[in-house]
């Protein structure tokens, strides 16, 4: 009985992966596509969020067009798949999806045994709670005995535990599959705090609130959470590439070189410049691109810095601090090797 | 047929082991088929673990051993975010079974009473118990469960400010909050006196069905019964002291410390499933009423019966032959739904296992358990349900 079950459930897997098993190099089929298919989240109002006409915009949304750029010459050959927290990783492995950029935070555990690698950080994230400001918080550790909405699926259900655990808070937890359910049960009072990567809280409060100023997200941040896209296991030069068209927007920033001016920098007397545009050596040929695949991506979504900007940034309707997300030379952490 | 006409003894058959044999044309397409089905399985999975290996995902079932990681909103059993894994997986199964075992006798009752009343003379009674099966069994399930979910944390005082009744029940958006008896020895008495009285109400219940059959004179079962059963609890409260300590629910904080309390999310995930479930309960129960002949019941009051013992008596024992199959189905159905749960936070093993499943990232292994647990559930259920039946069943003599 025991057998033929696993074996029952194997057969499910097996199917999502068989014909799977010998496919040609992932940027060999992205090219024969002539499309990147895309892992993002349901919506998450600047990170990844579909309009009334379907169009899709936010952070993890433009590293995705800027791969597409860089790899095709067009941001606009993407197929997004809208994945939930329990379904991103089989679509991933499974090949559904080229690229998941999805809010996923880098853990040890995911990058060493789920078959996947992360390329690097698009966000700088930290998990907060957000309760109603009548409560009048200082702290979260002030949350003795309280019920925390969180949704399924994702690290903050452990680091909410760790945190309690810490702090002898005793928190009980109330478990979601769906983020509309534990943000329309905390909004109905069924929870104290809602919990969820501070960015989060800030697009949820935004967009779901009756009145965003009637909540508060606390100052503390219980964990890191670096946030980024991760590509399949095994596939070394896809890797490279989505690795790089990320260090490329962030060396763009250093640079000076945004969305409008990429046409004129083409020209630019600095050498590194240069060198990132394609317009003197060609980085592209290492990659197997084109080699103004680093201008494409910049065309398409400007540098890191503008992307974040009209995201996420103060004047976004999110309204998030740069804080750890700016650049190396400005305070933050955002730190690119050298294209050359 | 009488033991000593033996009947006449048949020679052996012969097998022909030829081609155009039926036999053995047939046990060549069932090896065949067989070895078909078993090569398909064998593909998959090695099809799968070869996959999985090449893309260095690990597998094994050797997690279940180490610590969990995350606690879990309500556990019927003691549990911390340090135990294992498997003690958080059968935290869920027994929050799965709370729930499946309580809506199934609740939509046993509930049911059973809708079923009965469409046959009343009461055109109002009819209609309204019509209008509710309509109306239950035509909306989905999911969003049932998320209307009510809804409907309650949107009607209750938020979680931080419960609203007190008498001062000993609490309610509001955290769930409800009701006193419960300090456990000890009288209540353990008590118990004891009570279980004792259910013994003796048994002996009772023989005794007069004996004494109806030998004189045909009926005696009172059900009162004797209720009092066997209060009297007994009650004698043994009195001998362990008659202790009279409740454990009260008080709130503090952010939380209501003490009694006993049932979390918005079980009331609905309860509410949904029986009053679903009871809709095709209603039905099941109305077709097997409706099975039995009219004849039946006008015998019946010929004899001198009254309606009630026509019922009790002559139509439900009939009725039941043809209700228990299909009972059994409906049993299974709730039980299943209740993976549902999940949309609305209620920490059944599916809501568990996802958990699991993203901590750990061994997805075939936590859907292997759950299908092995809700397998197990269904299948008991199942041998339960077949074993009544086999009561209920017509005897053949």
């Amino acid at each position: 009985m025991r057998h033929a079950l696993i074996a029952a459930s194997l057969l499910a897997a097996g199917l999502g992966t068989t014909s799977l098993a010998h496919a040609g190099k992932t940027l060999d089929a992205i090219k024969a596509r002539g499309q990147l298919i895309c892992g993002v989240n349901e919506g998450l109002a600047g990170f990844s969020a579909a309009d009334s006409q379907g169009k899709w915009s936010g952070l993890d949304v433009d590293a995705c067009k800027a791969v597409a750029a860089a790899i095709l010459g067009d941001a606009n050959k993407v197929k997004w798949v809208p994945l939930n927290a329990q379904q991103r990783f089989t679509a991933l492995q499974s090949g559904e999806i080229d690229v998941l950029s999805r809010n996923t935070t880098w853990t040890l555990t995911r990058d060493a045994s789920l078959g996947l690698v992360f390329t690097g950080v698009t966000y700088y994230d930290g998990q907060g709670f957000m309760v109603p400001a009548k409560l009048k918080l200082k702290s979260a550790t002030q949350l003795k005995g309280a019920t925390v909405c969180v949704q399924s699926g994702t690290t903050t259900e452990k680091n909410l535990t760790d945190f309690s655990r810490a702090n002898n808070l005793n928190i009980k937890p109330v478990v979601f599959e769906k983020v509309e359910a534990a943000t329309s049960a905390y909004f109905a009072g069924r929870c104290i705090a809602y919990t969820t990567d501070a960015s989060g809280l800030a697009s949820v409060r935004n967009k779901e609130a009756k009145n965003p100023a009637d909540h508060v997200i606390l100052p503390d941040l219980i964990s890191k959470e670096p946030l980024g896209p991760s590509v399949r296991r095994g596939d070394d030069e896809f890797f490279t590439i989505v690795k790089w068209v990320g260090f490329a927007l962030i060396e763009a920033e250093d640079y000076g070189v945004t969305q409008a001016n990429v046409d004129k920098m083409m020209t630019s007397e600095n050498p590194a410049v240069g060198r990132l545009l394609g317009s003197t050596e060609d980085t592209g040929k290492l990659l197997g691109l084109d080699k103004a695949w680093a201008a494409n991506a910049i065309k398409a979504v400007g540098n890191y810095g503008e992307m974040f900007e009209r995201n996420v940034g103060p004047k976004s309707p999110l309204g998030l601090p740069r804080g750890l997300n700016n650049l190396w030379s400005n305070g933050g952490i955002m730190y690119a090797p050298p294209v050359r | 047929m009488t033991a000593s006409a033996s009947p006449p003894r048949t020679p052996p058959r012969q097998r022909d082991w030829s081609w155009r044999s039926r036999h053995v044309r047939g046990l060549i397409y069932q090896v065949v088929a067989l070895g078909l089905i078993g090569l398909a399985l064998w593909f998959l999975v090695h099809n799968t673990l070869t996959n999985m290996r090449v893309r260095g995902i690990q597998s094994g079932f050797d997690f279940l051993a180490s610590p969990a990681g995350f606690d879990i909103g309500e556990h019927l059993i003691p549990y911390q975010s340090n135990d294992p894994y498997w003690m958080a997986f059968l935290v869920g199964v027994l929050n799965t079974l709370r729930v499946a075992v309580i809506g199934i006798v609740l939509t046993t009752i509930l049911g059973t009473l809708l079923g009965i009343g469409r046959f009343s003379n009461n055109a109002l009674v009819r209609g309204l118990c019509y209008a509710y099966v309509e109306l239950f069994r035509n909306v989905p399930i999911l969003l049932q469960l998320l209307m009510w979910y809804l409907f309650l944390v949107q009607a209750l005082p938020p979680a931080g400010e419960p609203k007190s009744i008498l001062g000993v029940f609490y309610i509001g958006a955290g769930g409800l909050s009701y006193p419960v008896p300090v456990w000890g020895l009288g209540q353990a008495l008590a118990g004891a006196g009570a279980l004792l009285g259910v013994l003796l109400s048994w002996l009772w219940a023989r005794s007069a069905r004996l004494h109806f059959e030998r004189t045909g004179r009926p005696r009172a079962v059900l009162l004797p019964a209720i009092a066997f059963v209060l009297g007994g609890a009650i004698l043994g409260w009195v001998v362990g002291g008659s202790p009279t300590a409740w454990n009260i629910p008080k709130a503090g904080g952010f939380s209501i410390e003490g009694g006993n309390s049932m979390t918005p999310e079980f009331i609905a995930v309860l509410l949904g499933l029986t009053l679903y479930t009871a809709s095709y309960v209603a039905e099941v129960v109305r077709a097997g009423i409706a099975a039995v002949p009219h004849g039946q019941g006008e015998a019946a009051g010929a004899l001198g019966l009254s309606k009630g013992q026509q019922m009790r008596l002559v139509s439900m024992p009939q009725a039941l032959r043809v209700i228990i199959p299909p009972m059994t189905n409906q049993y299974l159905n709730l039980t299943k739904n209740s993976s549902l749960a999940v949309a609305i936070g209620y920490p059944d093993v599916v809501s568990i296992a996802n958990t699991a499943i993203n901590q750990t990232g061994r997805a075939v292994e936590c859907i292997a358990i759950v299908m092995l647990v809700y397998l197990t559930t269904s299948l008991g259920t199942s041998a339960l349900m077949n074993w009544y039946n086999k009561r209920a069943a017509i005897k053949e003599r």
